[in-house]
């Protein structure tokens, strides 16, 4: 008699695959997963108590940190909720700022997720191109915020920096470019029998579950869910743009790998309509007081970002600082359906799964 | 200094005043609010140019001493500070002012120091004809909103605003008119440009906006034909849109001279959507300055879904369960409710059971120490019926528990551990709540307010 | 030269010259190795849009690998605590040994070869198969789970992919009547058993990557799910042993694939033939090398399961199928 045992495999906090510091505790029979525990926190900063002593401008770089492969959305998410408040009427040149930096930044983010999914999966050329194409959007946010990762471009009001002469231009030759780029991308991967094989029926949540279980975003999309807040909550412009939301009805990995192609090709729709109505001149920024004090009261906005919906709540005492400030950070509610998933699945599996939910840990650790 | 008390009574007094006029003119419909404005158009128009001028000029040579403008600025700082209606009133008024005609902004800035050739009372009144102006337009806009969304008919508003602006501004001097024309003319011409949309977009019958019209030429000419070409070119074809955008380019560069105005004017004209983001504009407005209590009954987009959340609630669970309900004015309208303690599982269950609410998706879960009390707040959606609620529940400071409510939505599993982990609320039948982002060891729970740090900063 | 030596009697002076001819070997092999993983590594660069090794030994990074592995021979040797000692040792080693024999007998030019066995491939293929031994050794003995799970997969696709590897061959030396590599290289004087076996080719180098624990096989190392598989505890020299029992097999198996289907140093054609043997053997070599590296710099990783599917149903039944035709043609027809 065989005498066999569960294997305890401790999957991070240092792994290849975990996209940062997580820790994943499976138990293992052989190569399958019995049972998966998430373990989270390794980067926790304590944004939301640091805010708490922090006047509402200080607090947008800490944003930045939050996801910061988009952090232009976490930018905008507080402003938003800050301008929600205090109803600030942004001008209109800032709000096509916003727009076109948020949606640069969301182009940059699936292509992250794109490469480093692949990469997950075992090939490691199209990392490369992908942040190949990254580092063109990295360079034009760059020109526009002075960083190059950590943005802090949007103010209160509309944004910090006006775009150089020529910015926009540069926005639409990256457009036809971009494009091209994503048919490349196709031909290189999406047809790929080896790909298909590991991501093709793997991880597959019902629409229900994902309902249930709070995901957003492509997450979302990718069971049929057809919501985008840009679209049906339309905040800042975005209800100016003709754009389509992408969704897939299989509810697997390569559902939500091609949402997130697709939506990139969306964001370039969105960015074409944008440079072709860019107002000549104008405003960057709505007069607001130089200290801004959010009046007495409560709320909550949530917008569109690359992985999902983040929201910020802000309870304010009329202070400068906010009472509360608390952040729905997307990957953090996408990554409570893992442990579901995984249940059954091998190793490579459990990478496939991973990668397809897409998280940034300094999101979900806040 | 009495005169100085007098200042700030008077400033709160205008303040609540413009708020009564407000809160009056709430029931105006959209129509409505560009009646006033080429009123006032035809007067001040004249004068606004060389108005602009007047408080530069009068500033210095005419006036009382320079320093009685100074005092009277710092006195009016003062007031400000003290007096929180007038205070938020104000802000109001900047908001609005600031985003949607900045003439009249610099203009009602420069007012202090150029009203010293009035007295206080002057002063006072110009004010409150500003803010009450402001708020008449905020009043009108969200009216507009109401319209293009189709939940309140035309014909059932009656149109008492105008008056009252008329009114406010010959309290006022010349330059409270100019303000106040400056404003409306502003607005007058966002109104006719949404009609159009509105139009264009078929949400509104075409017969509302026709009535409306109607009502408004009665008063209104030059509004009332921007709005009449409008409405029939709207009718006629999509293309409307622009062309409304003309007219009421047209319409407000002819009637105003103002440099910003008609700049605004084009920037408008240039954007097919920017109606929108005027309607976008006076939601801000809306918010600008409520607290949840005092607004509770202002209508709102979302009134009607907050009455029947409330009806269904109360047929169903009965009539206390809810601790309090109203439309959070601050955070886009959200029909907000407070459930009891004890209650607070139950109405989430029915939120999400009920077939008519069907709140399926938890987007947000979190607790905040407000020192008397801890709050959970859940945000809730319903993919269903595209709608949001948000859920309150009051607890215990000392002795925080309430339900999971992780069994209803599996979503609330972590953000239940977060606010465990991060304010120490427990969550009776969470299947496994645990210290989910500072791990176990951790002494205290940062975000209390009482919290102390371990290492405190040096 | 070689051929006399084989055939003489043993003695002190034919042992040194062996010996001699071995580390020139083992020479040209390090050299091969040094400058394949260079060459791995600039092709990879290319194709990914950047430059690979361009700063140690001029622009091309000549000197890039040797530095690497000067710098791995002075790492501090690391044998964890909790590890079996003995065998953590002794893993790299029985790892790297058999890829070294196993050049013994390729053929890389008629005259260059060391021995001339009459089941020269009955030999490589033999041999070759223990090296899966070095990767579970060292999987076991490191004491680490990802370890663990990598020299179990290890030994899972080489014994797997072993079969349809040797039975692909099969149709060859039906048709060639010999073990002999020297034999086989000769039948392909008129053409080439790529173009008489393409069933086999395919199926030989879709296994060969397997057995090289090469992309997209390359699931005992499987960085990204395993972390670096079976060889996560090593580092430093012994590290070393397993990359370098890793490229020795490229190696090998490369020389393996020239010598057995395009015809090892046999010109393309006979107005060809004035180009030295070695030559042709080492242009057709390195076109494998780089289809090897071409292929790594592209392909996914397959999954572990699919795997065993893909080599046990669609691998093994073919190259079976392979054999079947074959002696079904040579039967009817020669």
């Amino acid at each position: 008699m065989i005498r066999t045992e569960e294997m305890l495999l401790n999957v991070g906090p240092q792994h290849p695959s975990t996209h940062g510091v997580f820790r994943l505790v499976v138990k293992i029979d052989g190569e399958i997963i019995t049972e998966a525990t998430p373990v989270i926190g390794y980067l926790h900063r304590g944004t939301e108590k640091l805010a708490e002593n922090l006047q509402y401008t200080q607090i947008i770089p800490y944003t930045d940190r939050m996801d910061y492969l988009s952090a232009m959305t976490n930018n905008y998410v507080i402003c938003h909720a800050v301008e929600t408040m205090m109803g600030i009427q942004v001008p209109e040149r800032a709000d096509f700022l916003r727009v076109m930096a948020m949606e640069l930044g969301r182009i940059a983010s699936h292509l992250v997720a794109w490469g480093t999914y692949i990469l997950d999966l075992g090939a490691t050329s199209p990392f490369i191109y992908a942040f190949r194409d990254r580092e063109m959007i990295i360079n034009m946010l760059n020109e526009l915020s002075g960083a190059r990762l950590t943005f802090n471009y949007m103010r209160v009001g509309g944004v910090k920096w006006d775009a150089p002469e020529g910015w926009v231009d540069g926005v639409k030759e990256f457009i036809p470019y971009m494009r091209e780029q994503i048919k490349g991308y196709h031909d290189l991967v999406s047809g790929n029998e080896i790909f298909l094989d590991r991501v093709k029926g793997v991880g597959v949540y019902s629409k229900e579950d994902a309902i249930s279980y709070s995901l957003s975003g492509p997450n979302l999309r990718s069971t049929g869910v057809k919501w985008d807040l840009r679209k049906d909550e339309p905040y800042s412009i975005y209800d100016r743009f003709d754009f389509n939301v992408v969704t897939k009805e299989t509810g697997d990995c390569l559902a939500r790998y091609h949402v997130r192609l697709e939506e990139i090709e969306e964001s370039l729709k969105i960015l074409e309509q944008a440079c072709e109505q860019f107002p000549a001149e104008g405003e960057i920024l709505a007069k607001v007081p130089k200290i801004i004090k959010a009046p007495k009261g409560e709320a909550y906005v949530r917008i569109e970002a690359p992985r999902g919906e983040i929201g910020c709540y802000i309870s304010s005492d009329g202070k400068k600082e906010p009472y509360r400030l608390k952040f729905r950070r997307p990957s953090f509610y996408n990554l409570q359906i893992l442990p579901k998933l995984l249940i059954g699945e091998n190793i490579a599996n459990l990478v496939a799964i991973l990668g397809a939910v897409d998280i940034v840990l300094g999101e979900v650790d806040g | 200094m009495s005169g100085e008390k007098d200042l700030d009574q008077l400033k709160r007094e205008a303040a609540e005043k413009a708020k009564a006029a407000a809160l009056a003119k709430r029931q105006a419909k959209a129509a409505g609010e560009s009646q006033g404005a080429p009123k006032q158009e035809d007067k001040p128009s004249e004068q606004a140019l060389n108005q602009d001028e007047k408080p530069a000029q009068t500033a210095q040579p005419a006036g009382t001493p320079a320093e009685d403008g100074a005092d009277l600025a710092k006195k009016k700082a003062a007031a400000a500070a003290k007096a929180k209606a007038a205070a938020l009133a104000k802000k109001k008024r900047e908001g609005i002012l600031e985003d949607e005609a900045p003439a009249p902004v610099e203009a009602a800035e420069e007012t202090p120091v150029a009203a010293e050739t009035s007295d206080g009372d002057d002063l006072a009144k110009k004010k409150a004809a500003a803010v009450a102006k402001a708020k008449a337009a905020a009043a009108a806009k969200r009216k507009a909103m109401e319209l293009a969304a189709g939940t309140t008919p035309a014909e059932e508003t009656p149109a008492p605003e105008a008056p009252a602006e008329v009114e406010a501004s010959d309290d006022g001097d010349d330059l409270a008119k100019k303000k106040a024309a400056a404003v409306a003319k502003a607005k007058a011409a966002a109104a006719a440009k949404r009609k159009a949309m509105e139009l264009a977009g078929g949400e509104a019958p075409a017969e509302d906006t026709a009535g409306a019209t109607d009502e408004t030429s009665a008063k209104a000419a030059a509004a009332a034909k921007a709005k009449a070409a409008a409405a029939a070119k709207a009718k006629a074809a999509a293309a409307a849109k622009a062309k409304a955008a003309g007219t009421g380019d047209a319409d407000t560069a002819a009637a105003g001279d103002d440099e910003k105005a008609k700049a605004k004017a084009a920037a408008v004209a240039k954007a097919k959507a920017a109606a929108a983001a005027k309607a976008k504009a006076a939601g801000a407005a809306k918010g600008g300055d409520v607290s949840p209590g005092d607004t509770a009954d202002q209508p709102s987009p979302n009134q009607p879904f907050l009455e029947k959340y409330r009806k269904v609630i109360e047929e169903n669970l009965g009539s206390d369960v809810l601790e309090d309900s109203y439309i959070n004015k601050l955070s886009k309208d959200v029909p907000t409710l407070v459930a009891k303690k004890d209650t607070y599982f139950k109405v989430a269950q029915f939120l999400k059971y009920n077939e008519l609410l069907g709140f399926d998706y938890l987007s947000e879960l979190h607790g905040t120490d407000f020192v008397t009390h801890m709050e959970v707040y859940v945000h809730l959606f319903s993919y269903k019926n595209r709608q949001s609620v948000a859920l309150k529940v009051k607890i215990d400071r000392d002795e925080p528990t309430i339900e999971s409510l992780q069994p209803i939505w599996a979503g609330a599993n972590w953000p239940e551990c977060e606010a465990y982990d991060l304010l120490g609320i427990k969550f009776t039948g969470h299947p496994n709540l645990h210290r989910i982002l500072l791990g176990e060891d951790w002494v205290g729970h940062p975000l209390r307010k009482d919290y102390e740090p371990y290492d405190v900063e040096v | 030269m070689v051929e006399e030596l084989l055939h003489s009697s043993p003695g002190i002076a034919n042992f040194g010259i062996f010996f001699l001819l071995g580390a020139v070997l083992l020479l040209i092999v390090l050299g091969f190795v040094t400058y394949g993983i260079l060459a791995e590594r600039k092709v990879m660069g290319y194709m990914q849009l950047r430059h690979g090794p361009n700063r140690v030994g001029g622009k091309w990074g000549l000197l890039q690998t040797v530095a690497d592995v000067l710098k791995l021979l002075l790492k501090e040797d690391i044998i964890p605590k909790a590890a079996d000692k003995p065998l953590f040792i002794l893993a790299p080693v029985v790892a790297f040994a058999p890829s070294f024999m196993v050049l013994a007998t390729i053929p890389f030019t008629d005259k260059f070869q060391f021995a001339d066995i009459g089941v020269g491939l009955l030999y490589y293929i033999a041999v070759s198969g223990l090296t899966v031994f070095g990767m579970v050794l060292g999987g076991w003995a490191s004491n680490n789970k990802y370890a663990l799970l990598g020299g179990m997969r290890a030994a899972a696709q080489m014994i797997s992919y072993e079969i349809p590897l040797v039975m692909s061959v099969l149709g060859i030396i039906l048709l060639t009547g010999s073990l002999n590599l020297n034999d086989i290289v000769e039948q392909q004087e008129n053409v080439w058993f790529i173009l008489l076996q393409p069933v086999a080719f395919v199926v030989f180098f879709i296994a060969s990557i397997a057995e090289l624990n090469r992309t997209p096989f390359d699931l005992p190392e499987a960085e990204n799910e395993l972390v670096a598989g079976y060889h996560v505890e090593y580092s430093g020299f012994r590290w070393a042993f397993f990359m370098l029992a890793e490229y020795v097999y490229l190696f090998a198996m490369s020389a393996l694939i020239t010598v057995i289907f395009l015809g090892g140093w046999l010109p393309l054609f006979d107005f060809l033939s004035f180009i030295p043997g070695a030559v042709w053997f080492s242009v057709k070599f390195s076109a494998v090398v780089f289809v090897y590296i071409w292929l790594r710099s592209t392909l996914p990783r397959f999954r572990v399961d699919r795997l065993m599917e893909f080599g046990w149903k669609v691998l093994f039944p073919v190259a079976l199928a392979n054999i079947f035709l074959t002696a079904l043609i040579k039967t009817l027809f020669f």
